[in-house]
């Protein structure tokens, strides 16, 4: 039976006529391909560059934000404590209003 | 009559042709599949390259001077342009003794942002698409720039 003969060299030959046609199909694909210019995945590379480059969530964002955060969190600190062991002048402050 | 003559040549003509290919389309189709199958990583692999070592030193380079430049898009001296670039917007918001540095600096970035984009396009094969990804660029960079900056709209230049 032809069937049980599927050699190597059958594979091969296979193999060969099929990369013929890939490579066919490819050339006239290329034409296509290269026209066009790949935006979406330029804009995803530029936007990784560019937070890289101004450091978004370290360098920009960061001096703006910590300056303000630092003398609002100590005046936290000194009311949160007196609160802290008081549980009851909280309660009374809440319900008294 | 005459019509249904041409068609039945016409059908013949076909099947002799689909006859002919017939024999050794399977094999050719498997082929065909396999060498797909083989080269298709190739393909798979959309983004574009942005680390080789050219474009690496280039961000490097923009990365340090980033901290020099940001208080001055700030201020609103320094503006982001519409085609990719930084440009003096209001020089007189720097020191006299510093604009000479000023322009130094905005002259670097410059430079640099050229190579970037120079980069980019012939680290993915394509040096062609120097044009296209400056363009990109320019969009993002206002698009990414925080509010209180300088960016260049229409030709004109607008506080976001």
């Amino acid at each position: 039976m032809k069937l049980t003969a599927i050699t190597k060299d059958d594979a091969a030959q296979w193999l060969l006529k099929g990369t013929l046609m890939l490579v066919i199909t490819s050339l006239s694909a290329c034409v296509t391909i290269n026209i066009y210019f790949p935006a979406a995945a330029a804009e995803k590379a530029a936007d990784k560059v560019i937070d890289e480059i101004w450091q978004v969530p370290a360098g920009a964002s960061s001096p703006a934000d910590t300056k303000p955060s630092v003398p609002a969190a100590s005046p936290v600190m000194p009311s949160a404590t007196p609160m802290a062991p008081s549980v009851k002048p909280s309660v009374n402050q809440e319900s008294a209003p | 009559m005459s019509l249904s003559i041409k068609s039945r040549r016409f059908g013949s003509g076909l099947l002799c042709f689909f006859l002919q290919i017939r024999a050794g389309i399977t094999k050719t189709l498997i082929g065909f599949l396999a060498a797909a199958f083989m080269t298709l990583p190739a393909y798979a692999a959309l983004d574009l390259d942005v680390n080789t070592p050219a474009v690496a030193a280039v961000k490097a380079s923009m990365q340090n001077r980033h901290s020099q430049l940001l208080t001055h898009y700030q201020s609103g001296a320094v503006g982001l342009t519409a085609e990719g670039f930084v440009a003096v917007k209001d020089a007189s918001l720097v020191p006299l003794s510093q604009r000479g540095a000023l322009a130094t600096l905005v002259k670097e970035e410059n430079m640099d942002r050229v190579q970037l984009y120079r980069g980019i396009a012939v680290a993915n094969g394509h040096p062609e698409w120097e044009g296209e990804i400056q363009h990109t660029f320019a969009l993002r960079w206002i698009d990414k720039a925080q509010p209180g900056w300088v960016v260049q709209r229409d030709g004109q230049w607008v506080k976001k």
